[in-house]
Parts: structure tokens; C-alpha cells; sequence
């Protein structure tokens, strides 16, 4: 198959860049997203152009690398799908396709598709150590968690940070990401001694970073290839009203 | 108490932004079934007002709660928006969303036609400035007849136009915020967090459909004055 890509070309962090067209010519369906990207730039290469940089390690859709925005739609049109998973049967012979970096103040273009995530980092920093100690794998019922609340931690814990929720969000918000770090250890009895403490860093690290705030519109649940609900973000605001309240 | 910082950060945000959108809705409804009290006839609703006058202190007490919680609303969402769009400098060239509504993309302008209105409204019905002619008449009891005044008003298809376009922005502006307000204070049901979305929607528009039922009912000459100056 043959697709026109318009894909956003920038040099470096304090450059400005532009959205560029490229013919992708040859393109087998059963190739991953990922893959052809790797055939346009070596086409690219052959040329003795400069490739289109992007973000990739795994290719297996649990590193939470790969960061396109594809036709507006972060990591593409499937849901609970990474780019990498993504596969060019899922477009036409023809079609035109659009591939942009994450967008959002937080998140600085370092190089044409690739952005720095340390925001990221630096609200799981944040969030601090949980001070009871852990040991080794404790036995099985040792410690007893109501199967929901196992469950739903274990929901929450399928984040993989890559920013698709910050990248969909009308107001580049991190509320997904925070809500999920913040209710997958609230929701753990070793997790939910320090709770309190650490909804109200991690939120403040947030705002501090750039990031927007939530006005639910739900689009980073539709993005997220790990399809954390919503829910956690209502079980966040819980959270942080309860920790405010206290004191 | 609530802790320090706490109107700084964009949850305690948010959190405010419900609390004080619940005031309002409580408003909403207790304006609405108020109003509906026209169905019952001149003498019901003129001796209603009447007594809504007579709560005096308690009334003004409303007022100021209410008065104080729209301005925290919309200063609240001024500045929220103004930050949200200082999070993403950057847009993309082709914008595409999934599963967003055309209500909820358009909170910002609801709210705005809706305060908008909200003036006007209150210049027409409670200060009496935009149809003085119809606005102070009484009625036999010797009452302000707001009876006579509602449906007077009405039968102008003007003025009952206008009033049904602003219920239907307030029907879109509640039918994302009602659920809205839920998620924010996070008070979603649990185990059905999308029940929420629907039962928003049926609240925008059954509140809606009851303040538009009003001037509806005027114009189909379901609701007279007697007597016949209308």
C-alpha cells in the first residue's frame, strides 16, 4: 500500500518545526505502525536525508516508549493499543496520515516526534518511597486485601507512563497519570499509610510541571493503551479532598 | 479546615468549582419548582412570591450565598481555562477527539450566553426594568401579580424566544456539569462510573424541558390571564 505521511519535522528543542510530506511507498498491512516508519527512514537514509527521530524500545506495548499522535488521536485509532501495536492494515491504500509529537507545555519536543517525559518523572519523585518496609514476597494472604481493592490497584498499576493521557487531554492535563499512581498505592494497605501525604505532592508537582487541569471530557481514558477508567481520577479527588480536610 | 494551598492547586480547583456549581444547581431546582407553581394558578404562585418575600433576612441570606457562589464560579473557571490554555502552547494540526461531547467543548460558551441572560432576566422579572408596563400589576388580593407578569411576558415570542434558547444552554451546560460536579468531588458510583454520564444527560434535560414548559404553555394559550388584557 502507498500512504502520503505529513509528519512534524524539528530539529532541536529551540528550533522551530513544521509539518513535512512524505511518500510512503511499498507498505505491506501486516507491518506495525513503528515499521514503517523505520521503511520511510531508510528511504530517508538512502537519500542522505536527515530520518524522522520518534520514540521506541519495546515494540511489544508495555514500555510506554512510543509517543505519536496519529490523525489527532494519541497513539492512533485503535483503543488500548500502542503505536507499536498498531498495524497499517488498519489504514487505506492512499489514505494521508498525520503524525505529530505529544503536544503540551510540560512536555518540550527534544527532536521532531520525540518529547522529554521527566515531568513525569519528577511527579513520581514526588510521590516519595512508602515507609513500611516491604521485605521479601510476603506469603500469599498474609496480608488480607479485599479482592476489589486488589483488583482495581492492579488496574491502576497497568499504567505505563507514556503520556497518551496528556497528549488526548483538551487541556494537557495529567490528572490520568497522577490518578493512577496515587489510587494503585492508596488502594494497597503498605501503600495507604502515606496517602494523604503523597496525593497532595504529587498533585502539587503536577501543577507545577505545566500541566493542565481536568475539565472531563474523558478523551485520555480513549487514549490510554492501558484503558485506565476515569474512575481513579474521581477516587484522586477523593483523596486529595480527604488529605485537605484533615489538617 | 481545609489545608494551605489548597485553593492554589488545580484539584482544590476544581473541587470548588463543583462545590459552588452544586449551590448553583440547588438553585436551578428550587427556581424551577418554584416556577412550576404557575400551573396551579394566579393565586398559588402570587401567594408563593409573597412568602418568598416574607423569609426576609433568610432570603437575603440566599441571595448572597448564591450571589457568592456565581462569582467564585466564574472567576474560578476563568482562571482555569486561562491556565489550561497556557498547558498546551503548542496544537496540533489535525484535532481529532473520541468520546468528548459537544457540551462539554462548549462549557465556556454556555456559561457565558447563560450569565448574559441571567442579567437580562433579572432586570426583566425582579428589578422591573425592561417591561415595567406588565411587571407590577396586582391582583385582586392586592399582591404583585407575577402570575399576570409571566404570562404577559411571554405571549411576546421574543421574549419567550429568547428565555427557551437560554434553557437550552442551560440544559447542555448542566448535562455535563451535573456529572461533572460528581466526578470532581469524586462522589462517581462506583462500579458504574459511566451511569454518571447518563443520568448528567437526563438532568440537563429535564431541567430543561420544565423551566421551557412555562413560556411553552403561554404561547399554546395553555396558560391566560383571566379577564383577557393578554
Amino acid at each position: 500500500m502507498n500512504l502520503t505521511l505529513h509528519v512534524w519535522r524539528q530539529k532541536s528543542a529551540d528550533l522551530g518545526g513544521e509539518m513535512v510530506r512524505y511518500d510512503a511507498k511499498d507498505i505491506s498491512p501486516d507491518m506495525s505502525f513503528l515499521e514503517m516508519l523505520d521503511v520511510v527512514n531508510e528511504g530517508l537514509d538512502q537519500k542522505g536525508e536527515e530520518p524522522i527521530a520518534f520514540d521506541h524500545d519495546c515494540r511489544e506495548g508495555i514500555c510506554g516508549m512510543c509517543s505519536l499522535t496519529i490523525n489527532g488521536i494519541p497513539h492512533g485509532p485503535d483503543r488500548g493499543t500502542t503505536v507499536c501495536q498498531l498495524h497499517m492494515r488498519r489504514f487505506k491504500d492512499g489514505d494521508s496520515i498525520h503524525i505529530e509529537p505529544w503536544r503540551a507545555k510540560a512536555f518540550p519536543v527534544i527532536k521532531d516526534l520525540i518529547v522529554d517525559r521527566t515531568a513525569f518523572d519528577n511527579i513520581i519523585r514526588a510521590g516519595g518511597y512508602i515507609s513500611a518496609s516491604t521485605g521479601g514476597v510476603p506469603d500469599a494472604n498474609a496480608i488480607l486485601i479485599p479482592k476489589k481493592n486488589a483488583d482495581d490497584a492492579m488496574d491502576a498499576a497497568a499504567c505505563i507512563g507514556c503520556g497518551a493521557c496528556v497528549a488526548a487531554c483538551p487541556n494537557a492535563s495529567a490528572m490520568l497519570f497522577v490518578a493512577a499512581k496515587v489510587s494503585h498505592l492508596a488502594l494497597l494497605p503498605q501503600g495507604a499509610v502515606e496517602a494523604g501525604t503523597r496525593v497532595k505532592k504529587m498533585i502539587s508537582k503536577m501543577d507545577e510541571e505545566g500541566f493542565g487541569a481536568c475539565t472531563n471530557h474523558f478523551e485520555c481514558e480513549a487514549a490510554c493503551p492501558k484503558e485506565i477508567s476515569v474512575k481513579f481520577i474521581g477516587k484522586m479527588n477523593r483523596e486529595f479532598l480527604k488529605a485537605s480536610v484533615k489538617k | 479546615m481545609l489545608a494551605a494551598g489548597f485553593t492554589k492547586s488545580s484539584v482544590g480547583k476544581k473541587l470548588l468549582m463543583a462545590a459552588t456549581g452544586l449551590m448553583l444547581f440547588g438553585f436551578v431546582v428550587g427556581h424551577l419548582l418554584g416556577n412550576l407553581q404557575i400551573f396551579l394558578g394566579a393565586k398559588v404562585l402570587n401567594e408563593y412570591a409573597v412568602h418568598l418575600l416574607e423569609l426576609g433576612p433568610l432570603l437575603w441570606l440566599m441571595r448572597g450565598g448564591l450571589l457568592t457562589a456565581l462569582i467564585l464560579h466564574i472567576g474560578l473557571a476563568v482562571n482555569l481555562a486561562l491556565e489550561n490554555r497556557k498547558a498546551r502552547p503548542t496544537g496540533y494540526s489535525f484535532r481529532a477527539s473520541v468520546q468528548t461531547t459537544y457540551a462539554a467543548r462548549t462549557m465556556m460558551v454556555s456559561g457565558v450566553i447563560i450569565l448574559a441572560y441571567v442579567v437580562y432576566h433579572l432586570l426583566h422579572f425582579t428589578f422591573r426594568v425592561t417591561n415595567p408596563e406588565i411587571s407590577s400589576l396586582h391582583d385582586a388580593a392586592g399582591h404583585h401579580d407575577v402570575y399576570a407578569m409571566v404570562v404577559l411576558s411571554f405571549k411576546d415570542p421574543v421574549i419567550s424566544g429568547v428565555y427557551i434558547l437560554a434553557q437550552l444552554l442551560l440544559a447542555s451546560h448542566l448535562s455535563h456539569g451535573f456529572g461533572s460536579m460528581f466526578q470532581s468531588l469524586g462522589w462517581i458510583c462506583e462500579g458504574n462510573e459511566y451511569c454518571m454520564k447518563k443520568v448528567s444527560l437526563a438532568i440537563g434535560a429535564l431541567i430543561g424541558l420544565g423551566y421551557i414548559s412555562i413560556p411553552a404553555a403561554v404561547l399554546l394559550n395553555m396558560l391566560t390571564v383571566p379577564g383577557g388584557a393578554g
